[in-house]
């Protein structure tokens, strides 16, 4: 059935209310289930051994002992996992999975085993023998960028190129000459930065429960962001067909991107084929952080010029992304949104994937988008300061809206970056006075937001009460926003709707939740499947009144018969239809598979203050705000704390968050205790200020809200600490021994200005 | 006639052209005329691709109608968090 997609303006009675929220209890009470919460009779532990080395061949691998140990079920090397993916992209999601020949970083996993219980586990693990070659390895960015650094793929040739490099690929965007905009700008600004490597912190690791039986049929309890992705990827790389394996989502204790990929899962079900008996799997921290995938370490040279008045001429951005040791699409995203805020009609991105010896990068919320941000909106401070204008004049000056052609392409439609700048201007914070050693900064991000296949299932039960099947994961709250969605298209109550994330046998094929996609894609999916309803409904109506179909309305949650000559016929809400609805025609249900296409990109703008002292180089955040752009609002609670979550990661990845290297090229704070993301303590209460401007390609104008928090807080944070301490700064995270180094140094106090 | 502009890896798929011009009625036949005419496309589309029209991103949906007149970008698929 078709229905129009396009942005309706209704006056909504359910969505923009702040309900209580549906998967409150559970957390809060301990019920909710998540990845490790699962259990099977007879389940084995599975569990890991990991390359110690960064780069090394491994030569032989001995796995006879640990599998004459008693109580051990099963062990796995990649002989175990022929490659049946036919190359490409799969094949190094295998080889990711499980080495193949070489390891390619610290914590690449080499084997793998399942026994009765941990300790049996472990011995098996300690049991087996690896003979590896060590090789030269390079973790830093710019040094795999130089010439003759060590190879990480020596075989690997990029297109269009004659030679093996790190430097995988390059990505050119943008439009105009740059050089003629250079040449006509009165001011220029040309700076370097650095932006270490971050993991997405999520507080539930990796876990999963496989169950494979003798016939074949197998079962998977996961957590994850994209149960079918998962199922596909296992079905691919184990030569299973997808109608015998059925992926069940748990409950998700965080994913921000990180949880959009297969790790341990395909070993779970291959440890369980061969053992035989479910096999149960859950990463420690360390091998979160050593073995997951973290965001890219990026550095960045960025130059912007401006006339006198303000008005940027040209800019241009050289991004370097590390991927880890298989080429990504980070330094594509990065190069497509550094400039995304701005009206520019000289401008030029250059992003390099550069391979290095860390874990294969994952996306983190809006992914690549926060630092190539970090670098711009710094320069733009800079400038600003430069010509004497106010930092938010001179971005509204020059900001993007309705009809500005994107640095990436396309012409912008309805926008929310000048509206986001305006409350900016407008809001206390702006004004309140700071102190001795306090600065403000301010900055500006985007984000695209994605929408794709999806897929929902709407049944009515006889007592009027209404389950939802979707296939998008609640990473964030979406379960209420859903149920919202449906009520508000019937008309009947929230507290009427319950919502299931539907396991993969379920459903249809969603695509992964990502690229804030879920109130969106599956929001959209359950209008059109509430309005299939609705049609049913009015014509078990029409049966029930032995009337014509068209004479039935259907108004707030009833079905009425229209004009004077059924004027007796009164009303039949939802309830007594579906009361009756075994004897009019069976069940009501609702179904709706769709590709939501045309979700809207999203702007925001955050204030931050600052103190920093200067005798330490601790910084402690006084006061955040944030204000960004969600369309439509469908629970305010919920995109408060989108809001908030995203500024939150932010602070903690500006100030303190990095992965750490040692010469060996080891990580050296695989644990939440050396690597520091913000607990409530180091946060001030993070203000909001929700912006509702419609999509135009969403009936209720929906456009994602969980990445595009995240853009900002790296440079808003950064020009915050550099007008605190006089100082620029360049490389987050702006550490206490950074922040004091940088002090001390004192060299970034005259920017390279030269006159255009 | 849709004029359909190239960046980033497309247009390196296209021999450096930053756009082409090519007669087509939906995304779908786009893509293969563009796939005919510059064989590594096909690369680029099997690795995914989004296609803007008018400002509005699509990515499946290659029964896409194209507007006469209407600004086609061609676009690496993307990935969020």
């Amino acid at each position: 059935m078709a229905f129009d997609t396009n942005y309706t303006n209704q006056d909504f009675k359910v969505v923009g209310q702040r309900v209580r929220r549906l998967d409150g209890i559970d957390k809060v009470t301990g019920r909710a289930k998540y990845g490790a919460d699962a259990f099977a009779p007879g389940q084995l532990v599975g569990l890991t051994l990991r390359s110690p080395h960064a780069h090394a061949l491994i030569k032989k691998i001995d796995t006879s002992k640990a599998e004459n140990i008693p109580g051990v079920k099963a062990v796995i090397t990649s002989d175990d996992l022929p490659d049946n993916t036919g190359g490409g992209e799969m094949s190094t999601v295998l080889e990711n999975c499980m080495a193949r020949g070489r390891a390619l970083y610290d914590g690449h996993i080499v084997a793998a085993v399942a026994a009765v219980d941990e300790e049996t586990a472990r011995k098996a693990l300690a049991a087996i023998k690896v003979n590896y070659k060590k090789l030269p390895h390079v973790t830093d960015v710019d040094a795999a960028a130089a010439p003759g650094a060590p190879l990480v793929q020596p075989d690997l040739i990029p297109r269009g190129g004659d030679a093996p490099t790190n430097v995988q690929s390059t990505i050119p965007m943008g439009h105009g000459d740059v050089e003629e905009g250079f040449a006509q700008a009165d001011i220029i600004i040309e700076k370097s930065f650095q932006t270490e490597q971050v993991h997405q912190g999520y507080i539930e690791p990796h876990a999963c429960l496989a169950n494979v039986g003798p016939d074949g049929q197998g079962e998977l309890w996961v957590t994850t962001q994209g149960p079918f992705m998962i199922r596909d990827t296992c079905a691919t790389l184990l030569g299973i067909d997808i109608a015998r394996l059925k992926v069940t989502s748990s409950e998700i204790g965080g994913g921000f991107g990180g949880k959009t990929h297969v790790w341990i899962e395909p070993l779970a079900v291959a440890l369980s084929r061969k053992a035989n008996r479910p096999v149960k799997m859950t990463m420690t921290r360390d091998e979160v952080f050593r073995g997951s995938g973290p965001a890219s370490p990026v550095s960045m040279d960025i130059k912007i010029g401006c006339t006198k008045q303000g008005r940027i001429t040209a800019a241009k951005a050289v991004l370097r992304y590390g991927s880890g040791p298989w080429p990504g699409m980070w330094a594509t995203m990065g190069a497509m949104t550094a400039f995304a805020c701005y009206d520019l009609e000289n401008v030029q991105s250059i992003g390099h994937d550069v391979l290095i010896n860390r874990p294969k990068v994952a996306a983190y919320r809006a992914p690549s988008a926060p630092m190539a941000a970090f670098g711009v909106e710094s320069v733009v401070d800079m400038l600003a300061a430069e010509v004497g204008m106010d930092p938010v004049e001179f971005r509204l000056l020059n900001c993007a809206k309705e009809g500005t052609r994107a640095s990436y392409g396309p012409v912008y439609g309805p926008i929310g970056i000048g509206p986001t700048l305006e409350a900016v201007k407008k809001h206390p914070q702006m004004r309140a006075r700071l102190g001795k050693n306090q600065g403000r900064g301010m900055a500006c991000g985007f984000w695209f937001n994605f929408g794709g296949p999806t897929c929902t299932d709407l049944n009515i039960g006889v007592d009027g009460t209404v389950n939802l099947a979707v296939g998008t994961v609640d990473v964030g709250g979406s379960r209420s926003s859903l149920a919202m969605i449906a009520a508000e298209e019937l008309g009947i109550s929230y507290e009427d709707v319950r919502v299931n994330v539907a396991d993969t046998a379920s459903l249809g094929f969603n695509e992964t939740t990502h690229g804030s996609r879920g109130t969106f894609s599956s929001g959209m999916a359950i209008i059109m499947a509430a309005r299939s309803a609705v049609e049913e409904l009015r014509g078990r109506a029409a049966r029930t009144w032995e009337i014509p179909v068209e004479e039935v309305e259907w108004q707030d949650g009833c079905a009425v018969a229209a004009g004077v000559k059924n004027s007796n016929l009164g009303k039949l809400s939802l309830k007594e239809l579906a009361a009756k609805s075994l004897n009019t025609g069976g069940p009501i249900a609702g179904h709706f598979e769709t590709v939501a296409d045309g979700a809207g990109v999203s702007f925001a703008s955050h204030i931050c203050d600052v103190e920093v002292d200067p005798e330490t180089g601790q910084t402690k955040v006084l006061r955040y705000t944030v204000v960004q752009d969600a369309g439509k609002a469908i629970h305010p609670d919920y995109v408060e704390g989108q809001f908030q979550g995203g500024a939150a990661q932010g602070i903690g990845w500006a100030l303190n968050e990095e992965y750490i290297y040692g010469d060996d090229g080891r990580l050296q704070n695989s644990g939440f205790l050396d690597y520091r993301i913000p607990v409530c303590s180091d946060l001030p209460m993070i203000d909001t200020e929700i912006l509702e401007i419609p999509n135009p390609n969403h009936p209720y104008g929906i456009r994602g809200v969980g990445e595009t928090s995240i853009v900002p807080p790296l440079a808003a944070i950064a020009n915050a600490v550099s007008n605190a301490v006089g100082v620029r700064m360049d490389h987050i995270p702006m550490s206490p021994p950074r922040i004091r180094k940088a002090i001390r140094d004192d060299q970034a106090s005259e920017p390279e200005v030269s006159a255009g | 006639m849709l004029e359909v502009n190239l960046s980033g890896s497309m247009r390196d798929a296209a021999n450096g052209a930053a756009s082409v011009n090519v007669e087509a009625a939906t995304i779908r036949e786009l893509l293969r005329k563009m796939s005919e005419r510059y064989p590594r496309m096909s690369d680029e589309i099997e690795r995914g691709i989004a296609v803007s029209i008018n400002g509005r991103i699509f990515r499946d949906s290659w029964s896409e109608e194209i507007p006469t007149g209407a600004e086609v970008f061609l676009l690496p698929r993307l990935e969020g968090g």
